[in-house]
């Protein structure tokens, strides 16, 4: 079981809140960039000998830019090159704007078979706020074309907003559960630093929700998924049973991946490498056939934290026992599992730990609390 | 001896006193340009980055002179008023000075204290305006108030530049011109006084000396006057860049000498070096032995360090004999060391020192002078109080007296209202005031020490916006009334947290102190009240609300790495923290009290 991520590092617009990596001005060289990523994807053929891919990503930037011929070509590359397993999850994000019956179409014959739309609200001023370019009419209308055309889907939504609220989040939510995607992924607004929103609040043009809100926020949307008959099986991820994101999945499962192009990541233990998030060394760097990554080696230390740090996030929780079997824990770790075991934000359940809902509100603080250094 | 020439360095921080004295240097051939780094003389990273001296050092300098050699020992001073014992024996051991004074700053409150101590034993004045180079130089005004501080003539003083070389011929030839050699008996008994000492961990205390009269040979027994004890004078020699070991040094020469010395306390700075078979008749004046004005308990971040905490402190005596420290425990922080400092500043440098050399983390608590406290039962007898938490029960306390001291300021006259403010704030009575020039002031006030320990430097600074210069010498006690100042986080009482304060001053400290605690202690699983009470009466308090989320919304490929890497960052600061009852307080937090109005 393995995983390929493919990063498309285009964008129409930028919206103020994304740290991801893309740019806006690509057009100049967009078939340099297709190239390079083919390029990448059949220089590391040889990574997995006896993995299967399971899951493909399009992920970006704005995957739903690429023209049929581009994804054509990539698909080919990544069939020509590897070993892919008979039902593969392909997950392409799309914006709705970028959504009608002809690109479905393509992407279906390009054998995607789910998409990530990037939602995000169904209000017009949260929408312009973001600066999204699309409307909350044309998102409703991606939704059902492309769920006539048999896509799995996943819808993005935030909340906590500068000036959001219980109601506001509510109307929201029905309507998403109206049009009724198997997955959801629902984050709470987070100011990442060199974005515009981090601007925007370092000068004091926007104020973001209180903590307090934020947290009554998260619960609510916990709680209303969860009636709807989603299941919260991470902190911002909830589905319909059968249905969880298997690629996203694996990240947390310290399943291996490759990623390609600008800014991807890639994990094979213990190794992680990043490649040069700038578009332009990326392709220089291939061009010329150098180093094009950073990469390091994860100790046992690492790998625990992670491990702690990604599991405690998910439904599965971090496999204490497992890790019993195979390393030396430190008392000090026990000693603080207790305590939040007591505070009633951690339960152990069959030799796995795993965060209650209070627990999750929390988790980074936990995480950290529990790792060794 | 007729070619000898002893003298010092007085100068104000920042007024150019190591580039100068490196000019001399390299102009008379003691350190070649290739050996020249910034600052020769400050030997610790300590003294480069902060550019102060903070031990003495000394240095031989040859320089021909119309044909004639003569031998120029530099004795470079410390720069801080911490030090201020120090640089009296540095200048008791010369017979010159020179006063340098920055051409576009003028002259300071520290430079004019040691320019009378300089007075007092008559050493011969060369001033000096360094900076010429400067576009903001004013050699008139300035000079002016050089002529009117010493009462020298205008062409008495010498413009110069450390960074372009100007005057530096000028200047050795005024010292050979115009310092008088020394004047000793060669024959006499040795009398020889130390004024610096350093530790070498392979030969043990070097000790710097200066000798009066007689002379010291290589091998034999010399006595210490003070300490009494007796040595063998197993290496014995001059100063230049190194050591250079001679038979023997006389009169009116400045030296060193080893003679298997373990440990820095037995060599004290101004403690006379004489022979054992034949001793001088008098030892030389002015001997004291340093007591440390500020005391403050230093404890491990980890209670397991103790031990190696121990070793560190004992290491370090081994080099700085002015800090003592003895064994205490506390409530709160467990085992550690009450340490006595000669003032703030030295403080700042053990702590930095301990993270520097010795890799230890230690916590520093509130600062704090010793008090003399008098007893209902026995108002005769004084009871000596270094720790507040010590402090006996109020009600049984007659009276309890504080050090005072004399303080002057130096400031731009424009700055003199908000220099008075914060001088009365801090308890001052107003004593004396002079205008140096039509723009600058001295004002001289009386104020406890114990207001210098709280946040007054940083706040003379910002009020005077940088034009204030400072300077103190102790008074002695006066009576006042104390009390003691509690913090306790969440309803327990933190002793390290403790200080004694006038009763005037108790709510507005308790109330910043508070406010100041919830912005340095980060948010915990539950509540924290802060309180601040004086006895059983809580005065100020505040909460530090629990942490209500504290998750990261997403977490995928790229992210899990950078995400493991920013919480293993929290969690190493987090070992800089106290566990303090159930509440984690950052190192800093201890030191709160002395940032209030950051």
């Amino acid at each position: 079981m393995a995983g390929l991520y493919i990063h498309i590092p285009f964008c129409k617009q930028a919206c103020t809140y994304c740290d991801f990596h893309f740019s806006t001005t690509f057009e100049a060289y967009r078939k340099e960039m297709i190239d390079g990523i083919i390029k990448e994807i059949v220089s590391r053929k040889a990574t997995f000998t006896k993995e299967e891919i399971t899951t493909i990503y399009f992920g970006g930037g704005t995957p739903s830019l690429l023209l049929e011929s581009e994804l054509n070509a990539i698909i080919t590359a990544v069939y020509t090159n590897y070993s892919i397993c008979e039902s593969p999850e392909i997950t392409l994000e799309a914006n709705p704007d970028d959504i009608n019956d002809l690109v479905l179409a393509q992407w279906k014959k390009n054998k995607v078979n789910r998409l990530s739309i990037g939602v995000q609200s169904f209000d017009n001023e949260d929408l312009a706020w973001m600066n999204r370019a699309h409307r909350s009419e044309e998102a409703i209308r991606a939704i059902e074309l492309a769920k006539k055309m048999d896509f799995q889907l996943t819808v993005d939504l935030i909340y906590g907003l500068p000036n959001s609220n219980l109601e506001k989040l509510e109307k929201n939510l029905s309507k998403l559960v109206t049009l009724a995607p198997e997955h959801i992924s629902c984050y709470c607004l987070t100011v990442e630093e060199k974005t515009v929103l981090h601007h925007q609040q370092k000068n004091n043009l926007v104020k973001l929700p209180e903590e307090d809100h934020q947290a009554e926020q998260f619960l609510f949307v916990v709680s209303y998924l969860e009636k709807a008959g989603y299941i919260q099986y991470e902190i911002s991820n909830f589905a319909k049973d059968g249905h969880y994101a298997q690629h996203n999945s694996n990240y947390w499962k310290m399943v291996p991946y490759i990623g390609v192009g600008p800014s991807a990541h890639s994990f094979i233990s213990p190794k992680r490498r990043w490649n040069i998030s700038s578009n332009r060394k990326y392709l220089q760097q291939l061009e010329k056939n150098e180093l094009y990554f950073e990469e390091e080696a994860l100790t046992e230390k690492d790998l625990w934290n992670e491990a702690v740090m990604t599991g405690l996030r998910t439904i599965w929780g971090f496999d204490l026992a497992n890790w019993e079997t195979k390393t030396k824990i430190p008392e000090a770790f026990y000693k603080q599992l207790n305590n939040f075991i007591s505070a009633g934000w951690i339960i152990e359940e069959n030799g796995k730990i795993i965060l209650t809902q209070q627990g999750k509100l929390r988790a980074d603080y936990i995480s950290g609390e529990l790792f060794q250094l | 001896m007729k070619h000898i020439r002893n003298f010092c360095i007085i100068a104000h921080i920042d007024h150019g006193k190591s580039t100068l004295a490196d000019r001399l240097l390299q102009t008379t051939g003691t350190i070649s340009d290739r050996e020249m780094k910034e600052q020769a003389l400050d030997d610790m990273d300590i003294e480069r980055e902060r550019g102060i001296t903070i031990k003495s050092h000394a240095i031989q300098m040859d320089y021909t002179h119309e044909g004639q050699q003569y031998t120029l020992n530099l004795i470079d001073t410390p720069g801080h008023v911490d030090f201020s014992y120090e640089v009296s024996r540095s200048i008791a051991a010369c017979e010159g000075a020179l006063l340098i004074v920055d051409a576009s700053q003028g002259i300071e409150a520290q430079t004019i204290s040691n320019l009378y101590l300089a007075l007092e034993h008559d050493l011969e004045i060369i001033p000096i305006l360094n900076k010429m180079d400067l576009p903001g130089a004013e050699p008139e005004a300035v000079t002016d108030q050089i002529v009117d501080l010493i009462g020298c003539s205008p062409d008495d003083v010498i413009p110069a530049s450390g960074k372009t070389g100007l005057g530096v011929d000028q200047i050795l030839t005024a010292i050979i011109d115009r310092i008088p050699y020394p004047k000793g008996d060669v024959d006499a008994p040795l009398q020889a006084m130390i004024f610096d000492s350093v530790f070498n961990p392979f030969r043990g205390v070097i000790a710097y000396y200066r000798i009066l009269n007689g002379s010291l040979t290589k091998g034999e027994k010399v006595k210490f006057v003070n300490t009494g004890k007796t040595y063998d004078a197993d290496e014995i020699g001059i100063l230049k860049m190194d050591l250079v070991p001679k038979k023997k040094v006389a009169a009116g020469d400045v030296g060193y000498i080893i003679s298997g010395i373990k440990q820095a306390k037995e060599v004290k700075v101004g403690d006379t070096i004489t022979s054992a078979a034949n001793p001088c008749k008098e030892a030389v004046k002015g001997f004291e032995d340093v007591k440390p004005m500020v005391f403050a308990g230093i404890y491990p971040v980890d209670t397991d360090d103790f031990e190696e905490l121990r070793y560190s402190m004992e290491k370090l005596q081994l080099n700085d004999s002015s800090l003592i420290f003895e064994p205490e425990s506390s409530a709160a922080l467990g085992f550690g060391f009450r340490c006595g400092f000669l003032g703030m500043l030295h403080m700042e440098i053990i702590q930095e020192r301990l993270e520097r050399e010795f890799n230890m983390t230690v916590i520093t608590t509130v600062p704090n002078v010793s008090y003399q406290t008098y007893m209902r039962k026995d108002p005769t007898t004084c009871i000596i109080v270094n720790n507040p938490s010590e402090l006996p029960d109020p009600s049984s306390v007659e009276y309890i007296e504080e050090p005072y001291i004399k303080a002057q300021v130096i400031t731009k006259s424009e700055y003199i209202g908000q220099v008075m403010t914060l001088c009365i704030e801090k308890r001052g009575e107003l004593k004396n005031q002079v205008y140096l020039t039509q723009d600058r002031v001295e004002i001289t006030f009386e104020m406890p020490l114990a207001e210098i320990v709280f946040d007054f430097y940083d706040r003379l600074k910002s009020v005077s916006r940088g034009y204030a210069s400072f300077d103190y010498f102790p008074i002695g006690y006066k009576k006042s009334d104390l009390v003691k100042l509690d913090v306790l986080l969440n309803a327990e009482q933190v002793d390290a947290l403790s200080a004694l304060v006038h009763r005037s001053n108790a709510f507005d400290l308790g109330k910043k102190i508070c406010i100041k605690l919830k912005e340095l202690i980060p948010r915990q699983q539950f509540e924290i009240p802060i309180q601040a009470a004086i006895g059983a009466k809580v005065i100020a308090r505040e909460t530090i609300k629990a942490l209500r989320k504290d998750v990261t919304a997403k977490c995928y490929g790229g992210d899990i790495s950078r995400k493991r890497k920013l919480l293993e960052k929290q969690k190493q600061g987090k070992k800089r923290m106290r566990q303090v009852g159930r509440v984690e307080v950052p190192q800093e937090a201890f030191l709160a009290v002395l940032k209030l109005n950051d």
